[in-house]
Parts: C-alpha cells; structure tokens; sequence
C-alpha cells in the first residue's frame, strides 16, 4: 500500500469536504428535503464498489454481498433521484397578476 | 488504457455531482441539477462495467433490476411519507457500505493481503455502515409507526449504549493491529448492528429532523470510508458532498432548537414532561369554523404556522384553498416555516409546495417573526412547541431557549388542535391559554375544510 495515495485520499477528502459546506450552504432552505433525497442518491454512487466486487466472483459468499450491495444501491439510485425530481417539480412561483 | 478511461469518468462523474448541489441552490435550476446527477450516476457505472476484474455480468444485471423494481414504486410514496422513505434509503446506503466492507475483508483475508491501513477503512466502513443501517430501520419504523414513537429509555442506557460502541471500536483497533481475526470482525459487525438499534431507541418523533440528518451524514461517511477501502476517489468525493450536506443540515437542526447533538443523541426528549402535565387547570376559548372564517376574513394581514399536524391530517390541499379564499379577498397570506416543523429538514415546503402553494408565499422563522406584531391573524395549523412561548421565558420548560415563531405577537391567534392534549414532546403550551388565542378543535382536514365552506357561504349569500 502505498503511502503516497493514502495522502491523495486524504486531500480528495478534504477538498470535498470544503466544496460540500460550500455548496450546500447556498441551498436554499425551501430545498432541503430534495437536498437529502438528492445527496442520499448521489452517494449511491458506492455501487460502483459493489459493482465490482460482485463482478469479480471471488467466492459464493463476496458474490451475494455484492449482489446485496448492487440492488440496495441502485434502489436508492432510481428512487433517490425520481422523487427529487418529482418533489421539484411541484415547487413554482406565484403567478405574477397583469 | 482502460483505467484511464474508467478514471476519466469517475472525474466527469464527480464535476457533475457538484454541479448537481449547485444548481439546487435555487428551485428555478433545481430540475436542472437532477440531470446532472443522473448523468454523472450513469457515466460513472458505465466507466465501471468497463473494469477488467469484472468477469460476470449476470448478478450485476439480476441485482440492478431488483434494485429498479423496488426504487421506482419507493419513489411514489405520498410526500407526507418522505420522511420514511428517506430514512429506509439512509439504512440502504449503509447496508451497501457494510456489505461491501465485509466482501472485502474476506477477499483479502483469503488472499493473505489484509494490511493494517486496509483493515483499518474497512472497520471504519463497516461501523459506520451497519449502524446507519440498522439506525435507519429504526427510524424508518418509528416514522411509519410501526416502532412505538416514544422515546424508549431504561436505566444506565447511555452507559450501555456507549460502552458497547466502545467494545466495537477497541475490536475494530485490535483487529488493525492484527487483521486475521475474523471472531473480532463478527464482534464488529454485531454490535455496530446492535448500537444502531440502541441509538435511535431513546429518540422521539420531535428529535427526528435532526436525527435523520445525522444519520444522513453516516451514510455519508460510511461511503467515504468504503472509497478509502476502494481507493476510489469518486467515492470519496461523493461521500464527501453527502456526509457535510448531511452535517450541516444537522447544524441548523440543532440550531433551531437550541441543543447539542450529544443532548440530542443522549437526552431522551419527551422524559421529562411529567412535571408539566400536573399544571393548574386553565381556560382555554373555543370557536366555531364561522367564527374562524370571520376573523380571517376582516384581516389586512394572515400568517399561517404549518406543523407535523397538518402532514398527520393530510391536510396541506385545505390550506391552499383556505390561502385561495383569502387571497381572492385582499387578505395577504405568508406561510411562516420553523426549520424543525415536521419530521424532516424541508418537510413543510414539500407538504405546501404539493398543494401548488407558491413558494413565494413561505417564509422563513428569523424573517416573519417582525412581521409578526403587524400581523392581525396567526393561524397555527397543527403545530404546537415551535409555537410555544414558555420557550423564552420559561426556564422550567424543557424547550426553554429554543427559538420560536411568536404566533403570540399577533393580534389574535387561532390554533387548530385535535384536543387539548399536549404535543409530541408531552408540553404543554401556553400560548392556547391566552386571552387573544382561539381553539378551533377537530382535524385540521376537516376543520379547514368547514372554515373555507363557512367563507365561501358566506359570499354567496350577498
């Protein structure tokens, strides 16, 4: 292992960390609850990690483990980012009178 | 060469995840920003299935498609469920951590290549995954009221419950000094179950915005800590995104209610109201739907205060068109939103917004509050402590200090209840006392709906 990425990873770690309070400071309160069904969807992305290890077929055992991961993830995937979409769509402006 | 292009977009993935939480910084780009994860979500599994270690595609298909099968009908939950739904994927996300954190620790224990750093993520992922999990259950049932909503305590619970996350992470230490232990592993992941349950337990239904948001920030870091295992940035990077959204929405939870976290955590709120009930008898006033719907009709200025009672009464579509009603009379209607109203960061503007109120028309606690002594009616839709006076200037009172929304300023207030009963967290509230409020009993359904046929009768009959 060497020691040189797990400094990397560290600093990938941080500097998102930053761009997230950054970010996510400027959304608007009216938003927060599509924040977390948004954010909740794009930290599915650890399917790609399932991916793999369920594609790589160690054992039986890593297999349905990841297979597990795989279907948990992609749930939160499809749900996560529908019901976001379909919470913002009802957010609209008041109509402004001629 | 593969690598590279796998890699190549795991870094398009990880720019339009960021673009994603820009672009909901505001509602008219927000849509726009839904795009942007789908698209960098689907690049970033496309780059993936690329992976030269990926030797079978089958399980991966069977699983995706349950994954779709399931996903889409949890995406068409009433909105009034949103808090449930957010909960269960919470537990997912962490179940895919966990999961996937134990897959590896038995490749590598079979390959003889568990180093200490590895194991040390992997322990790391695995607590923080398996406690989100079962944490998440929890708070998924007790949100579905399945689980009693109450806060369960027993004697010495925070000492048991800490103790027993200190056994964990003293195996998870023993097992990075020495990672071929696989009993110590089984330790781990047991208890970290087992302390997910025991965390939420104490927490009652007022507490749950906070909690979900913390719980929120797990699942976070449980797929921080899995790209650390991984050595994938992309990961990192969206755990990263995940777990400070997460956090800070915890922040301003907590904020708004004027506590700590570990006074969240481990102060099992609702315990110690017993105190409050064996109050002196008081009066309250009663009015008759007429006699609401006249009071709001000869105001200037109306703020209504939406609270979880309005969700429970599925109630939001008879607040629009009460806001019609009086719209189409000149009255000015504003919404004033507590942060922590319902069970969830937001729930509120999504209850509202569904009900095609215009978004314009919600206001935030800290800016409607100096209106509100202009303001002739406050109408509290089934809230009840974020409207509770004793919160400034009773010291006795368990939510003393937390900032409120001073219904009380207006000239009058009308409060829509169920019955006298008090609240979630079992206080009572002093505001239905005073000499300028009015109870309007009932179901706020069925309450709102006989006040907006009292208004519309009203000016028929001219």
């Amino acid at each position: 292992m060497a020691e040189l990425d797990l400094w990397s990873m560290l600093f990938v770690f941080m500097l998102a960390t930053f761009v997230g309070f950054q970010v996510i400071q400027n959304v608007s309160r009216l938003l927060h609850t599509p924040l977390m069904s948004l954010t909740n969807a794009i930290s599915a992305i650890a399917i790609v990690g399932a991916i793999v290890v369920t594609g790589e077929e160690e054992s039986t055992a890593t297999t349905i483990l990841g297979a597990v991961a795989v279907a948990a993830s992609m749930t939160n995937i499809v749900s996560g980012f529908l019901i976001t979409d379909r919470m913002l769509k009802m957010f609209r402006e008041r109509e402004r009178k001629p | 060469m593969i690598h590279g292009l796998t890699q190549l977009t795991y870094l398009a993935a990880a720019a339009l995840f960021i673009l994603s939480l820009r672009w909901l910084s505001h509602p008219k780009t927000a849509r726009r920003g839904v795009a942007a994860g789908v698209g960098g979500m689907a690049l970033a599994i496309i780059g993936t299935l690329f992976a030269p270690e990926i030797v079978n595609f089958s399980w991966i298909a069977i699983a995706a498609v349950v994954g779709i099968v399931i996903g889409v009908p949890l995406s068409w939950v009433p909105l009034t469920a949103v808090p449930q739904r957010t909960a269960l994927s919470h537990a997912f996300g962490g179940l895919a951590a966990g999961l996937v954190g134990t897959a590896k620790y038995m490749i590598w224990f079979q390959h003889g290549e568990l180093t200490p750093f590895r194991t040390g993520a992997i322990v790391l992922e695995i607590i923080l995954g398996y406690l989100t999990f079962t944490g998440s259950l929890m708070a998924a049932g007790k949100l579905q009221e399945i689980v009693p909503t109450r806060p369960i305590t027993y004697p010495n619970q925070n000492v048991v419950n800490l103790g027993l996350l200190a056994i964990a992470i003293g195996a998870g230490v023993y097992l990075t000094i020495d990672p071929y232990l696989p009993w110590a592993f089984a330790i781990v992941i047991l208890l970290s179950l087992v302390f997910g349950v025991l965390l939420i337990l104490p927490i009652g239904g007022a507490d749950m915005p906070t909690v979900i948001s913390l719980l929120n920030s797990y699942a976070g870091l449980s797929a921080v800590a899995m790209g650390f295992v991984l050595e994938n940035k992309l990961l990192i990077t969206a755990g990263a995104l995940d777990g400070s959204s997460g956090l800070i929405l915890s922040i301003i939870m907590c904020r708004a209610m004027n506590r700590s976290f570990t006074n969240v955590l481990f102060g099992a709120f609702g315990q110690v109201q017993a105190v409050a009930a064996a109050g002196e008898a008081k009066t309250a006033k009663s009015a008759t739907p007429q006699d609401v719907g006249e009071l709001l009709t000869n105001a200037d200025r109306v703020v209504i205060v939406p609270g979880y009672g309005m969700a429970v009464a599925q109630a939001q579509h008879k607040v629009r068109e009460l806001y019609d009603q009086l719209s189409k009379r000149g009255v000015d209607v504003k919404f004033a939103i507590h942060p922590v109203a319902g069970r969830m960061p937001g729930h509120m503007n999504v209850l509202l917004a569904e009900a095609e109120i215009p978004y314009d028309a919600l206001v935030e606690m800290d800016d409607i509050n100096s209106d509100l002594a202009q303001t002739d009616v406050a109408l509290v839709v089934g809230a009840n402590d974020v409207v509770n006076p004793a919160a400034r200037h009773d010291k006795t009172s368990p939510i003393f200090g937390m900032p409120i929304i001073d219904v009380d300023k207006a000239k009058s207030v009308i409060a829509i209840k169920r019955s006298m009963n008090p609240g979630f967290a079992g206080i009572d509230n002093e505001l239905y006392y005073l000499d300028h409020t009015l109870m309007a009993f009932g179901d706020a359904k069925q309450v709102l709906g006989d006040v907006v046929k009292a208004i519309a009768g009203e000016s028929g009959g001219h």
